[in-house]
């Protein structure tokens, strides 16, 4: 993750980054970065800010407001073209080239084309060369798209919702590629996704947003450990003592039974049922609650925003 | 070579399933002395597994003593690893076909197993 120049250790480094569209913020006051080397999942409700992020850092959207670095390089400097891919979720192609044609335009678009990738990622679907892309599957579709995609060997890979329109199938062959590719090339992959099951495996860093702003940000595990599930017997009114000396990111009480979503500060006394939350389980419960502080991990987090972080995030 | 099967729904963190699995294969003789486990890259295209979780898993069993990493190769079954005893014939088994068919004889449906023998793990291995 550290390399000699120690500005490129993050991927991607936003800082009061913004973008407005007429009178509405589709991302709004986010400082956050991601380490070069993740395969970051970026997550959240329709219209929370995923796209546009992913925009900002494929410079198709220019910020409103803020600082936007790539490899510590601010992401308007021309050098940053070659190492960013960027595949939107249309993945747009020529519908009328053929796969070889296709691969050609990358080759004379690119400077550090990489034939030998692009069509190992090619062949490895046993897909002709001499196909047309109007008569591929979505599947080969999204496979051609990635070897031009990998063939162009970013350093960071920059993926809208790559496996949402694919029969399960093709999906996991594509979500296999993706994955070998990267691991091989050492490509930094920041990856939009509503499969909650694909970002639990598929990803160790994550990002999380909701109406624009960072809900959760860090590694898989650490956000997962930082968190419980209470489960017990509801007495009194509201949120009892016990509990509510941690920070409570979501409860709720069903009859006698309350539950609610933690992240505990030191031990948490009494009679209390404790379990670690699925991904899932945590996730939800930020959407639901939009008041629960965020939670940025130490790898997330950007010096400016660190005064403002509380307690429990360095677990 | 073994294949790692990732279960998304169950509960269990998927390192915990890849290095549960690889027990298993050298229980059942599946993997042997000297095998190459596959490659993270490899398990990645299977499987859609994050490689540092493989890698994390990697980690454990060679913690376990179970298997080596060679730098620049990749991660095999160590000479003798300190393998987990054959349970095929162990006495518990038996034990528990025995108490099982008395479950059985009693009219308990599985369901019924299933929670007692929660129940019990719940006591005993808390932490799994």
């Amino acid at each position: 993750m550290t390399s000699a120049d120690g500005a490129s250790r993050w991927a991607v480094e936003a800082r009061g980054l913004g973008k407005r569209y007429g009178r509405r913020w589709a991302v709004r006051d986010l400082s956050v970065r991601i380490p070069a080397g993740a395969v970051c999942g970026l997550v959240g409700p329709n219209g929370a800010g995923k796209s546009t992020l992913l925009g900002m850092a494929g410079r198709l959207v220019r910020p409103t407001t803020g600082s936007l670095h790539v490899f510590g390089a601010p992401v308007s400097a021309a050098p940053g073209l070659t190492d960013i891919s960027f595949l939107t979720q249309d993945k747009p192609l020529f519908p009328r080239f053929t796969v070889e044609e296709t691969l050609r335009l990358g080759r004379e678009l690119n400077p550090r084309w990489d034939r030998a990738v692009a069509e190992r990622i090619v062949r490895s679907g046993k897909l002709s060369m001499a196909a047309r892309i109007g008569s591929l599957s979505g599947g080969q579709r999204s496979r051609v798209a990635l070897a031009l995609a990998f063939g162009k060997r970013p350093r960071l890979l920059l993926l809208d919702e790559p496996m949402a329109d694919l029969d399960p199938l093709a999906a996991h062959e594509i979500g296999g590629l993706l994955l070998a590719e990267a691991a091989e090339q050492g490509t930094t992959v920041v990856m939009s996704s509503h499969r909650m099951a694909d970002v639990a495996t598929m990803c160790d860093h994550l990002v999380a947003l909701d109406g624009g702003r960072v809900r959760l940000a860090g590694e898989v595990d650490t956000l997962l450990a930082a968190h419980v599930l209470v489960t017990g017997v509801h007495l009194t009114e509201g949120v009892p003592a016990e509990i509510a000396r941690h920070t409570v990111v979501e409860s709720r009480a069903v009859g006698r039974q309350f539950t609610a979503l933690v992240r505990p500060r030191g031990r948490i006394e009494g009679d209390w049922k404790i379990a670690e939350p699925g991904l899932e389980e945590v996730l939800l419960g930020y959407m639901r609650s939009p008041a629960a502080p965020p939670l940025l991990t130490a790898a997330a987090r950007t010096e400016s925003a660190e005064n403002e972080e509380d307690e429990g995030a360095a677990a | 070579m073994v294949e790692f099967r990732i279960d998304r729904h169950s509960g269990m963190a998927a390192y915990l399933q890849i290095v549960q699995q690889v027990q298993e294969a050298l229980r059942l003789g599946i993997l042997a002395a000297g095998d190459q486990l596959p490659t993270a890259a490899r398990v990645a295209a299977d499987t859609k597994l994050n490689p540092n979780t493989t890698l994390k898993a990697y980690r454990e069993l060679e913690h376990l003593g179970l298997v080596e990493p060679r730098p620049g190769v990749g991660t095999f079954v160590s000479a003798s690893p300190a393998r987990p005893r054959s349970l095929a014939d162990s006495p518990l088994r038996g034990e528990l076909s025995d108490w099982m068919r008395r479950a059985h004889g009693e009219g308990l449906e599985w369901a019924d197993v299933s929670a007692l023998i929660t129940a019990a793990r719940v006591e005993h291995y808390p932490a799994v």
